[in-house]
């Protein structure tokens, strides 16, 4: 056996010079300090990717978009496939825990402020799928075309269509016409299925790309330690089998999760029915929403609520670019400021997420 | 005209001549998928008068959403035994509304709106009334039309 597997080896080696790889990833360390935690949520998240291809292309095996069809083929699932309200909630849960554990490695990267040169693109990069994701959440929900998900999709959409000059072309080309219809549910499921997984699978490849060629980041009070004084684990494998190991434990929290919590279905969306009570936006988007009902009619000459979306637009925006705006910390000093925003944003966020969650 | 010369001004027109057909070039492949992306206009059915049914398929303080072309109207047919017809498209975010009858208004689940029996926004963060729609009775039957 052993024979067999060195004989791979060495055809493989001959070809692909396997050599340079063994050797690049033997140089690989991982710093060892009192914020190590934080370098596993970026796995996390991948794992809970991983999963969401995974159950995702199992759904799609049953799954027909058509607003004839959608809630029916989900009913078919959850009730008749063998395993099918399994994967279904999973699918849903790793949705959710994504999000969660990608947002978790966001603050904690802009904490450690591990945006600052040279990782300014793995920053943005790492932006844009925590946006992509969610895109996904938004798309995704509108799919089992049931009450609650049609008119939140109604309610988003219309939201995204009060922004000045692109926000009405915006929403037709998200609803593919005025209203939400089978013709949104056919863009969205496109979006869901095709786009967005197919971008976002070219920039994760980028990002995990740029943390090979750069190596993880050290916390800035780490970098000015002495060689010796540093301490490091090497990735492979110690770093890697713990890694898979909280894999393997994610993998249990979901699925008690998915066994104890199952997803729902709720009642089939009609488009001449009323809206149903309790519609609201999944979590993620429950602070920004809240905080758009305190906005008063009117700002001056302009909608509360188009001040609003804007003021988030903007916010936003300047997230995204804090590596290029955040100067002092570039030039390896302390930034205060960054850390007080950060603390702030994440006050804000809890604080109007659970003010939305009891409304 | 020396050779130099010559060659500069073949090299920028070249340059030319490759950044206008890259330009171009994007020009003609984006324009069909854009123009593919922007759903085709529906021939809507201009309805203007729709038969919402017999008065007898209406209870006293109740309301019922009706298809109007493709919009719905909320039709109400109130305590004092009078109809009425409003659009049910909730003015704040889109949302269809609903006759609530312990209140005695028109109400939004989504946001909690509430809107009077003529339509005027009372409460909530709807920032204009509902549009009117007309009721005429015609025997048992109760049609509904636009306003003129
Ligand atoms: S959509 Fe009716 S109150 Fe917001």
């Amino acid at each position: 056996m052993k024979k067999i597997i060195k004989n791979f080896y060495d055809y493989l080696d001959e070809r692909l010079h396997l050599e340079d790889l063994v050797h690049f990833m033997g140089k690989k360390y991982v710093p060892v300090h009192s914020h190590s935690l934080w370098y596993y949520f970026g796995g996390v998240s991948l794992f809970f990717f991983i999963v969401q291809v995974i159950t995702g292309i199992l759904l799609l095996f049953y799954y027909k978009a058509g607003p004839d069809l959608a809630f029916e083929s989900i009913q078919y699932i959850m009730s008749k496939v063998q395993f099918g309200w399994l994967i279904r909630s999973v699918h849903g849960w790793a949705a959710n825990l994504f999000i969660l554990s990608a947002v978790i490695h966001m603050f904690s990267v802009y904490f450690e402020k591990a945006y600052r040169k040279p990782r300014e693109l793995t920053w943005i990069s790492g932006m844009l799928m925590l946006f992509l994701g969610m895109g996904f959440g938004f798309s995704g929900y509108l799919l089992p075309w049931n009450e609650l998900s049609f008119f939140a999709t109604k309610v988003g959409s219309d939201i995204a269509g009060a922004v000045p000059i692109i926000g009405e072309p915006m929403k037709i080309l998200m609803r593919g016409g005025p209203d939400v219809t089978g013709a949104t549910l056919s863009r969205l499921f496109g979006f869901h299925v095709a786009l967005f997984p197919g971008i976002f699978t070219v920039v994760l490849g980028i990002h995990l790309l740029l943390i090979q060629r750069q190596g993880i980041s050290e916390p800035m009070h780490f970098e000015q330690l002495d060689k010796k004084e540093k301490k490091t684990m090497p990735f492979f494998p110690n770093f890697l089998l713990r890694d898979l190991l909280l894999w393997l434990v994610m993998l249990n929290v979901l699925a008690i999760l998915a066994v104890f919590f199952p997803a729902e279905l709720g009642h089939k969306a009609d488009a001449f029915g009323s809206a149903p009570e309790g519609i609201k936006p999944e979590w993620y988007f429950l602070f920004m929403f809240q905080s758009l009902k305190y906005l008063p009619a009117h700002i001056l000459f302009i909608e509360g609520e188009v001040l609003g979306i804007l003021l988030f637009g903007a916010a936003f925006a300047l997230w995204l670019i804090v590596p290029f705006w955040d100067r002092k910390t570039a030039r390896g000093e302390q930034n205060k400021l960054i850390t007080y925003i950060g603390i702030f944003v994440i006050i804000f966020i809890i604080v109007l997420t659970i003010l939305g969650w009891v409304a | 005209m020396s050779d130099l010369d010559s060659n500069q001004n073949r090299r920028s027109f070249l340059k030319y001549l490759l950044s206008t057909s890259i330009v171009g070039f994007f020009a003609s492949v984006l324009y069909p998928i854009v123009s593919y992306l922007n759903p085709p206009k529906q021939n809507e059915v201009e309805v203007s008068t729709v038969l919402a049914g017999k008065i007898s398929d209406f209870e006293k303080d109740s309301g019922k959403i009706i298809r109007f072309g493709n919009k719905p109207v909320l039709v109400i047919r109130t305590e004092k035994d009078e109809f009425k017809a409003l659009s049910a498209v909730c003015t704040h975010l889109d949302c269809t509304v609903q006759y609530k009858k312990e209140m005695g208004l028109i109400w939004c689940a989504c946001h909690n709106g509430k809107y009077d029996l003529t339509g005027k926004n009372v409460s909530g963060p709807p920032p204009r009334p509902l549009e009117v729609y007309q009721i005429n009775k015609q025997g048992e039957n109760i049609f509904v039309s636009k306003k003129a």
